[in-house]
């Protein structure tokens, strides 16, 4: 199979490049983390994070043939070749399929990702409903990978000042939590024209996300929340 | 080098180091956590099914049966002791992870939804109990997650991808810290602190089928091994019964608590035969075991009958959606089947480590010294699957790791705060304290003829040739003279690449050297024991032998030496659950 | 980087958005119909169908609401790109000196030819 990889070594000197590779690999049943890791066994400075490779951990986040896909849930066989694989955009490179990080996880620490409740704590477990707790369905699953932020134009113009999708999606797993008490202080945090507002709904996130979340839709609610606390 | 200094520095980004962490974050001393991954990469995140802890939200229980279910699943080789504590504990511990706001499913009267799972009993081995608490089966994400989270909250520092080489100690024995690299630069940096712990998890990446995290690659039982103290019980690895065939992801056992059944190729579900009261839900060794012999004997399903279905469509779309969302998604991503139309194939795959660096049951690691066959390392902890307290003993039973983690993270986090206490003045570093490091650091920058990758490969298909499901002097023999082999091959190998950013492949040789260390003590360990107990079993001793093995075996690398020392029988307070004989 | 929390605003102009772009979807399919029905030949004609008060309110309205509706979308595309605060701020007063000129502008061409 045909490959295309984005290349960078910071040690090198040499500019970022794509590299062609040729695989001997049979695509039936396998991943495009397989390839990469077989081609890594053959050069091994080719540089990717990978860890779980059952995709919950959300190591292994790439740009693939365009779209932001995790290499271990990606089968090898759905893709066109070349199969162009490039390291997540809007990030900075450290190297080859790496990307630096911290600004996504800036966002996300930005949008206290803990629960809030100061009340007297009880000796056994704070009750909630399993229609209250099915509102977390959609929001809790998210494993930081990034794919929805780095899909998302938004992030790209403005990665230090919005939220985006992943950060947002997280705003509104605590907001829906019952048991958190801290709704008010959790969306004067994100009212803001750059932290909340460069959403323009433009759905990429949606499209990306390897788990099936809907951060679009998340976001309308937090907005919908804004509103009502408004008028 | 560079130097930093803390309080506390807990090596490991799982849910043992990070529950320990937040105990003492929450305090006035600084606490580092260092992982190799950022923290919510780790293997906890994979965890599916649950958390076991006898809260009696569905049905009768008590934390008494949950011990007594304990010991036996785990072959009365567990220490009553840490399994008391652990089980009394239990509770507390899960409400506690409820307050930090772990989703956890509901009963329809909000309590948190506990499920059945394999070996649970009512009234000390009778009817099946529901005991597992579980957010879907996606506990272990969610556990991880709230952990971390309250981490952050709590202003943990934490060093994302650095790569602890070894334990920093002095002459009378203090651990002061590990020395470590970040892996982003290649820098090496010594990382000081009065009290150290360990949660750096399992090793299950040293078989070649495994449902383990590729990170899983036993590097503090290598740092250990190193600083020249001993590995307990190494000869115990757990296979889960239900990886997906060929592929190894999990298959909670979950899905057998919901209902779900195994069947061989004639549609039979042979599980009846083998644990005719528990069936499906006996302990994880039982239902291993009989997969393996079902595909022995040519009952297995598919072309080369080398797997086994299990069979949940008939628990209906509503559940598996509410239930088992991540398993469908898994079965159909990887087995090409929706599990709610057909069953999925599994077969057995390397999950877990029950031994591990010996403790007590807070987390002190412990090892023969001076003054007993059980002397505190002082300020060095462990905790999780990396540590050996012993609470699985021969087996564990689902449900019990996650348990692990909290219970004894939090312990060790507490105890550790009283050895701050104790101790506080930090020790000074002998000069020459990372010298072995920065030695075995170089070493790779030197060209060789043999590849890592290779050697890797070869160790894990010699692991699960050699010391699979079933075992044999000879087997095991014959794999450790393949294993001195490739030894002498890991000295002869180079990297292509030594350059210092993000440069996997060193980190891939340093794991390596690592997994070696644990595949020595899993070998020279599975030799000495000649019973079958729990998961270890020995096709030519086919049965238990507790008036010569009911001890821990005690691996060390000087010499490949094998001490034992006995099983506490004794509980804390209540009275000692005689071995008796195990059937399900 | 200080850590970020909400300015609180933004609402108020997004809500701004949603509400134009109602008023938009209901009066420029109107207004349309209005012209095009009775599409004149000449020009007394033309004049004819601004004649009736409600024509002309309707009329400002909508393009009130559309220059709100730009300012709005400008500035978002502003917010997005112009990251030099001082070539930003300019940018909006040109915007916004044009827009309103041009709703200005309107009003005294409708009721400035009665």
């Amino acid at each position: 199979m045909k490959f295309r990889l984005y290349r960078y070594s910071p040690e090198s000197g040499e500019k970022p490049h794509m590299q062609d590779v040729e695989l001997d690999i049979d695509p039936v049943g396998k991943m495009l983390l397989d390839a990469l890791l077989a081609i890594k066994a053959q050069d091994e400075t080719l540089s990717l994070r990978r860890s779980c490779r059952e995709g919950v951990c959300g190591s292994d986040a790439v740009n693939v043939n365009g779209k932001n896909r995790l290499a271990c849930i990606t089968p090898l066989g759905e893709l066109k070749e070349p199969i162009e694989v490039r390291p997540l955009p809007g990030l900075p490179v450290i190297r080859d399929l790496i990307v630096d990080m911290e600004p996504f996880y800036r966002q996300y620490r930005s949008i206290k990702p803990w629960l809030i409740n100061d009340g007297p704590e009880p000796e056994v477990e704070r009750l909630q409903s399993p229609e209250d707790r099915a509102l977390l369905d959609g929001a809790y699953e998210c494993i930081l990978c990034a794919c929805c932020t780095t899909a998302c134009p938004s992030f790209w113009w403005n990665p230090d000042k919005f939220v985006g999708p992943a950060g947002l999606l997280q705003a509104y797993r605590f907001i829906a939590d019952s048991r958190d008490e801290a709704t008010s202080a959790r969306l004067d945090n994100v009212e803001d024209p750059y932290r909340l507002y460069r959403c323009h709904g433009i759905m990429n996130c949606v499209d990306a996300c390897p788990k099936g979340l809907n951060p679009t839709e998340a976001i309308g609610r937090i907005k919908s929340l804004l509103v009502k606390r408004r008028v | 080098m560079n130097t930093r200094r803390f309080d506390a520095l807990i090596v490991g980004g799982g849910g043992a180091g990070l529950r320990a962490a937040l105990q003492l974050a929450r305090s006035d001393y600084k606490v580092a956590v260092v992982s190799k991954v950022f923290p919510t990469r780790s293997h906890t995140v994979s965890a599916q099914g649950g958390i076991t802890a006898a809260l009696a939200n569905v049905d009768d229980d008590r934390w008494e049966w949950h011990m007594y279910d304990t010991v036996k699943g785990g072959d009365w080789l567990g220490d009553q002791d840490a399994i008391e504590f652990m089980c009394r504990e239990a509770a507390s511990a899960v409400y506690e992870l409820e307050h930090m706001g772990l989703p956890f499913s509901r009963l329809d009267n909000g309590k948190i939804y506990q499920r059945p799972f394999g070996g649970q009993s009512k009234h000390f081995g009778g009817d099946q109990a529901t005991r597992t608490c579980a957010a879907a089966d996606r506990t272990g994400h969610a556990l991880l997650h709230t952990l971390y989270q309250q981490n952050i909250q709590h202003r943990t520092q934490f060093f994302d991808e650095y790569f602890a080489l070894d334990l920093l100690r002095d002459a009378d024995g203090y651990c002061l810290g590990v020395t470590a690299m970040s892996i982003e630069t290649g820098e090496p940096l010594l990382i000081e602190a009065r009290t150290t712990l360990l949660a750096t998890g399992g090793a299950g990446r040293v078989f070649w089928n495994s449902s383990n995290a590729m990170i899983n690659t036993g590097d503090g039982l290598g740092m250990v091994l190193r600083a020249g103290l001993p590995l307990q019980d190494m000869e115990f690895w757990q296979f889960h019964p239900t990886g997906i065939a060929g592929v190894g992801c999990l298959i909670t056992e979950g899905v057998r608590g919901e209902g779900g059944y195994l069947l061989n190729k004639h549609g039979e579900r042979f599980m009846e035969r083998y644990a005719p009261h528990a069936k499906d839900l006996a302990g994880r060794d039982v239902v291993a075991r009989a997969i393996a012999i079902e595909i022995a004997e040519g009952r297995g399903c598919g072309p080369r009958g080398d797997y086994v279905d299990i069979k949940l469509d008939h628990l209906g779309e509503k559940t598996i959606a509410e239930k088992l969302p991540g398993i469908r998604d898994l079965a159909i991503r990887f087995a090409g089947v929706d599990p709610a139309e057909k069953p999925i194939p599994v077969a057995p795959t390397a999950h877990y480590m029950m031994g591990g660096i010996p403790t007590n049951l807070y987390g002190q690691v412990v090892a023969p010294a001076r003054f007993g066959p059980e002397e505190p390392v002082p300020g060095l902890y462990a905790v999780g699957e990396c540590a050996c307290v012993s609470v699985h003993g021969a087996n564990r039973l689902g449900g019990n790791s996650l348990l692990d983690l909290i219970v004894f993270g939090r312990a060790a986090g507490k105890h550790m705060l009283e050895y701050l206490r104790d101790n506080p003045y930090p020790r000074s570093l002998p000069g020459n304290a990372a010298e072995a490091s920065l030695a075995r650091l170089q070493r790779w920058d030197q060209a060789g003829s043999e590849r890592v990758a290779a050697i890797s490969d070869d160790l894990r298909r010699l692991m699960q040739t050699h010391a699979g499901v079933f075992r044999t002097d000879a087997v095991l023999r014959e794999g450790l003279e393949k294993l001195n082999e490739l030894e002498g091959r890991l000295a002869h190998a180079g990297l292509q690449d030594t350059s210092r950013v993000f440069n996997t492949a060193r980190i891939e040789a340093l794991e390596l050297e690592n997994l070696m260390g644990v595949a020595r003590a899993t070998l020279v360990s599975a030799i000495s024991r000649t019973e079958s107990r729990g998961a270890h079993t020995r096709e030519d001793f086919p049965a238990r032998d507790d008036e010569h093995w009911l001890k821990h075996t005690l691996y060390s690398r000087a010499g490949d030496q094998v001490d034992a020392k006995p099983v506490r029988l004794k509980p804390l307070t209540v009275e000692s659950i005689r071995p008796k004989e195990r059937v399900y | 980087m200080k850590p970020a929390t909400g300015a609180h605003a933004g609402t108020g102009i997004w809500l701004v958005q949603r509400a134009t772009a109602v008023v938009l979807a209901v009066a420029l399919p109107g207004l349309m119909a209005h012209f095009l029905l009775a599409l004149p030949v000449d020009f007394s004609g033309w004049q004819g169908l601004f004649a009736p008060l409600w024509v002309r309110v309707l009329l400002l309205l909508t393009a009130l609401a559309l220059a709100l509706h730009a300012w709005v979308g400008v500035r978002d595309i502003f917010m997005d790109y112009i990251h030099f605060t001082g070539l930003r701020l300019a940018l909006y007063l040109a915007v916004i000196v044009t827009l309103a000129g041009s709703v200005v502008w309107l009003a005294a061409v409708l009721w400035g030819s009665a």
